[in-house]
């Protein structure tokens, strides 16, 4: 009897989804890495929420409720977590907004922008209200793997995955550790 | 009452007592007074700046004509009438009501701690604070009486020695110390000193006689005798008793120090917290010129020695000496690399000895009554006697002196402690010792200590005095290392998400790491003895962590429903989903 | 010659040094990196940012302040002195805002540098996330306080090299800051030219020539190219987008 697949899921939270695009810049060996993996909730498969997965990869930090509300999704259901890229791990570029308070960030987008109509800020309770801070994942959840990039090279994506599946301690190579 | 002017006094061109005149007359320091003050002096904009920013008691916004800093010890602190006080006034901490009438706020302990709870009234202490006087207090500055026309009796520190021993049994004969040194030459005298075996009375312990000789055998253009008066270890308060009762005896020491190592000039650096001393010191600095104990030709010999006075503004850092040193050099308070020592590089980069005020009594006790009679007290490693601040949850709290080598168990029945959990020897430096150490002797090789003594009884929360002490660290650090400027924020951190109920093993398993970081490889004794406290309670009171801790794997750390605030303010917002748990 | 040689011992391995050699002097000419952010040769060491930490006999000191005294035993690169070192540079990438993405010194940052070497993923602490002031006023030279991470290089280059008062730092504990020698406080208005070395020296992209933002491509920057450790590096991390392919 073949092994069960190793379930993943993935999610973007204040991110761009460019971690999700280098991901696939691994190009064929994505066909490789399906032999052994199965996709759960993700942006590539459009399933909405997680099962009991093995690894969860989550892109981009937290500045709303819902950021909060699947980082603790995937924490919950995931053995493995991994922070991947810049903002999962410090915030990164959204994290700029720090340096102004919500009101001021709020005020210039939907108040004070030329050509803003019907100046207003957002209320409808749909909206997931946003943290007067961006943060990044280890503050709300404990993490259990860091890869950094921005976004991390698809080497590196294939490097941890592959350390992971054959029950390896994973490491990064220098030459693939970078920041940006 | 009152603070006079220091116009007329040695030194009042100090850039601290200048900046002082100007907090004092104007509630704060503008940006536009600081160049000015930079060009009268000749100082870079930025020195002016960097020590306003540096020393807590100057402000760049205004402060209330009353300047109320409630001390924020474990004893001699309480932040209860603090929050009564701003309740009635109607403002919060740090804030200067805006009619500029009042501003509170709290500071590092202010060495009150045998007459608290505590506070500086534009730099003058109020001493046994309760919610009656806080009352009344509020009352005289909504009537706008004068400071000068309140009840005196506020104002009077009392000097309680509970315990006199070998150098406080006694008061010195003004001059006489002196006049035994001048006999006996400065070789004679030196070896006196180092026979004697007095050490360090700031707590370090090193040996006097040795600091003095490398300073005297080293070369430079001028020497100089510093006297480090910034007593700001909380819990401490013996040297304000000696500056108060025993000022001779410790500016004779001085200028015996001085005759050693050939220095023509002293410097007494007062704590800010102590100003209200000043006028007192001056007085007594006046009379020994007159007597011919200070100045040219003392006593008729060729020997000249002057002291002069230069009041800090609050920054338990400058305790250091080097950093001390610094701050006389009209600098922020960073501790210098070393080596150079002081001793051969201090003030101005001239060979420099820097004593504690107990040593440099202890000195003149020594050219008086010889070597042998000082080193036929105490233990073998620690010669003569200490004088300790007792202080906390004790009936009897005040300055007490005893030989070298009593135990924390007689010293606790003598200051009517009972039922102790915890003593904190030396201050929140130090250690803190549990109830099953207290067999354990007062030495160098034993519990070392400036004379700081917090006691604790059986009723307190540990935890929240190591939290307090974490405060104090992460204030008081000068910024300059990473591992202190970081690291007693991070432990500060800490130690307040386990105190609100938030930490988990691993919060308590991540603050002992940086503790221990911390400790091994900051720059200088504050970052290597900020994490005492934790690392003392953890190892004996860990209970006092364990208790409080989440059974939760991870806790955040920040608030996460509180970090909602402002956008539920801003879309007026209050559903379910405008919430996080 | 009957000159006497002096030698310390760094990890082992016999290293040579004159008199008044420090550690650090000592590690740098025999090829033997020791970390460091706030040294530069040259200018006088400061001993702030602890990166040099090495342990010497069991007591931890600063190797680019502490004296080379012949015989001592020097532990550099052991794996606990590197875990050190990372918590350090984790510190300093907290207390900031160091967001690597955005910063146009990204690829040729000692600061980033020197954490690749510690391999170095997280910033481990939470961020603190400071609000501390961009300056822009001078016409050449940008300074962004978000990055500085107190090294005072700049401070050193300018009264040493440049002979000049430019920089300084001022506050205290976590509010200490890069202040300006101006009337204003401003950049602008200080004597600080785009030739100084104080307006090069930084080793984060907290001051930064303007207009040459991104001028080398993604991998051909210095530390695309170099690993930090690498011997005689120094120099060219200097000569920033002017050095060739190795």
């Amino acid at each position: 009897m073949r092994n069960p697949k190793v379930r993943v899921a993935t999610t973007s939270l204040a991110g761009c989804f460019g971690c999700h695009m280098s991901f696939l810049d691994m190009d064929e060996r994505i066909v490789a890495l399906l032999e052994q993996v199965e996709f759960n909730r993700s942006p590539l498969t459009d399933i909405k929420h997680c099962d009991p997965c093995d690894i969860g990869l989550v892109e981009g930090g937290l500045c709303n409720v819902d950021n909060v509300h699947v980082l603790r999704e995937f924490r919950q259901n995931c053995k493995i977590l991994i922070a991947v890229g810049a903002c999962a791990i410090n915030g990164g570029v959204p994290a700029m907004r720090n340096h102004y308070s919500l009101q001021s960030c709020l005020e210039e987008a939907f108040l004070n922008e030329i050509g803003v109509d019907n100046p207003m800020i957002p209320n409808d309770e749909a909206l997931p209200l946003l943290l007067d801070k961006v943060h990044p994942l280890h503050e709300v959840v404990h993490v259990d793997y860091y890869l950094p990039g921005c976004p991390p090279p698809a080497d590196a994506f294939v490097k941890i995955l592959t350390d992971l599946l054959e029950g390896r301690e994973p490491s990064i190579p220098a030459e693939i550790l970078h920041y940006d | 009452m009152g603070v006079e002017s220091s116009n007329d006094v040695q030194g009042a061109d100090h850039l601290l007592h200048r900046l002082y005149e100007i907090q004092l007359k104007y509630g704060y320091i503008s940006k536009e007074v600081m160049l000015c003050l930079s060009k009268e002096l000749q100082l870079p904009i930025t020195q002016v700046e960097g020590v306003v920013d540096f020393y807590s008691f100057f402000y760049r916004t205004p402060r209330g004509r009353y300047h109320l800093l409630f001390s924020h010890c474990t004893s001699c602190g309480d932040l209860s009438l603090m929050q009564r006080c701003c309740e009635v006034v109607g403002i919060s901490a740090g804030e200067t009501r805006s009619d500029g009438l009042v501003s509170i706020d709290s500071t590092s302990c202010i060495g009150m701690c045998d007459q608290g709870p505590a506070l500086l009234i534009n730099q003058l202490p109020i001493v046994n604070l309760d919610d009656a006087r806080i009352d009344q207090l509020v009352l005289l500055m909504e009537q706008q009486t004068p400071i000068c026309d309140w009840p005196s009796d506020w104002f009077t520190v009392q000097e309680k020695v509970c315990r006199a021993g070998l150098l406080l049994h006694d008061t010195l004969e003004v001059g006489a110390g002196l006049r035994a040194a001048l006999r006996q030459g400065r070789e004679a005298l030196l070896q006196s000193i180092t026979d004697s075996g007095l050490r360090g009375r700031g707590g370090a312990g090193f040996s006097a006689g040795m600091k003095w000789r490398f300073c005297r055998e080293a070369v430079g253009e001028a020497h100089y005798v510093i006297c480090n008066a910034d007593e700001g270890e909380p819990g401490t308060f013996k040297d304000r008793m000696l500056l108060r009762e025993h000022a001779d005896t410790l500016f004779e020491g001085m200028t015996i120090g001085g005759y050693v190592i050939g220095a023509e000039k002293g410097f007494l650096y007062l704590r800010g917290e102590y100003r209200y001393l000043l006028s007192h010191l001056q007085q007594c600095l006046v009379m020994r010129r007159q007597q011919g104990l200070l100045g040219s030709s003392i006593l008729g010999e060729a020997f000249n020695f002057d002291i002069e006075i230069v009041v800090g503004a609050g920054a338990y850092i400058c305790g250091e000496e080097s950093a001390l040193i610094e701050s006389l050099e009209q600098k922020r308070g960073v501790p210098r690399v070393r080596p150079p020592f002081p001793v051969t590089s201090g003030y101005l980069g001239q060979p420099t000895i820097v004593n504690n005020v107990e040593t440099l009594v202890a000195a003149t006790h020594i050219a008086l009554h010889g070597g042998a009679w000082f080193a036929a007290h105490g233990t073998a490693s620690s010669k003569g006697s200490k004088i300790l601040s007792i202080s906390g949850d004790c009936a009897r709290p005040g300055v007490y002196e005893y030989d070298f080598g009593l135990t924390i168990a007689q010293m606790l029945e003598d200051c009517g402690a009972t039922d102790t959990q915890a003593v904190q020897i030396g201050g929140p430096s130090g250690r803190l010792i549990a109830a099953k150490s207290f067999d354990r002797t007062i030495a160098f090789d034993d519990l070392a200590t400036g004379g700081s003594m917090m006691i604790y009884g059986g009723q307190r929360n540990m935890l929240n005095v190591v939290q307090n002490f974490a405060h104090f660290f992460a204030h008081e650090s000068c910024g300059f290392c990473t591992p202190c400027r970081v690291g007693t924020q991070l432990m500060k951190n800490g130690v307040d998400k386990i105190a609100t109920g938030h930490g988990t093993a691993y919060d308590m398993d991540e603050l002992k790491r940086l503790s221990s970081m911390v400790k091994r490889r900051s720059h200088c004794g504050l970052g290597q003895t900020a994490p005492n406290p934790i690392l003392n309670a953890m190892e004996s009171f860990p209970e006092a962590f364990i208790g409080v801790l989440t059974h939760h794997e991870y806790e955040p750390y920040f608030d996460l429903d509180r970090s909602l605030n402002e956008a539920r303010r801003l879309t007026g917002r209050d559903d379910a989903e405008a919430h996080l748990s | 010659m009957n000159r006497s040689i002096t030698v310390i011992e760094i990890d082992g391995q016999a290293v040579p040094f004159d008199e008044g050699q420090t550690i650090m002097d000592a590690a740098m000419a025999a090829g033997i990196y020791i970390p460091h952010l706030c040294h530069k040769p040259g200018l006088t060491p400061h001993g702030s940012c602890k990166l040099c930490t090495v342990d010497v006999d069991g007591r931890s000191v600063s190797s680019c302040t502490m004296p080379a005294v012949n015989g001592m035993k020097v532990s550099n690169n052991t794996p606990a002195l590197m875990e050190v070192r990372k918590s350090i540079t984790q510190m300093l990438f907290v207390e900031g805002n160091h967001l690597c993405p955005s910063c146009e010194k990204t690829g040729d940052c000692t600061l980033q540098a020197v954490a690749y070497h510690l391999g170095m993923l997280d910033g481990h602490y939470p961020q603190f996330y400071p609000k501390r002031a961009v300056d822009a006023s001078h016409p050449e030279i940008l300074l962004d306080r978000d990055r500085c991470i107190l090294c005072a290089l700049c401070v050193r280059a300018g009264r040493e090299v440049d002979g000049k008062e430019i920089f300084a730092i001022t506050g205290r504990g976590i509010d200490a800051t890069l202040s300006i020698h101006s009337e204003s406080g401003l950049l602008g208005d200080s004597d600080l030219s785009v030739d100084d070395l104080a307006a090069h020296i930084c080793p984060v992209g907290a001051i930064l020539i303007k207009d040459e933002g991104y001028e080398v491509p993604i991998g051909r920057r210095t530390f695309d190219l170099h690993c930090i450790a690498e011997p005689g590096l120094e120099p060219v991390i200097l000569r920033k987008g002017d050095h060739t392919d190795a």
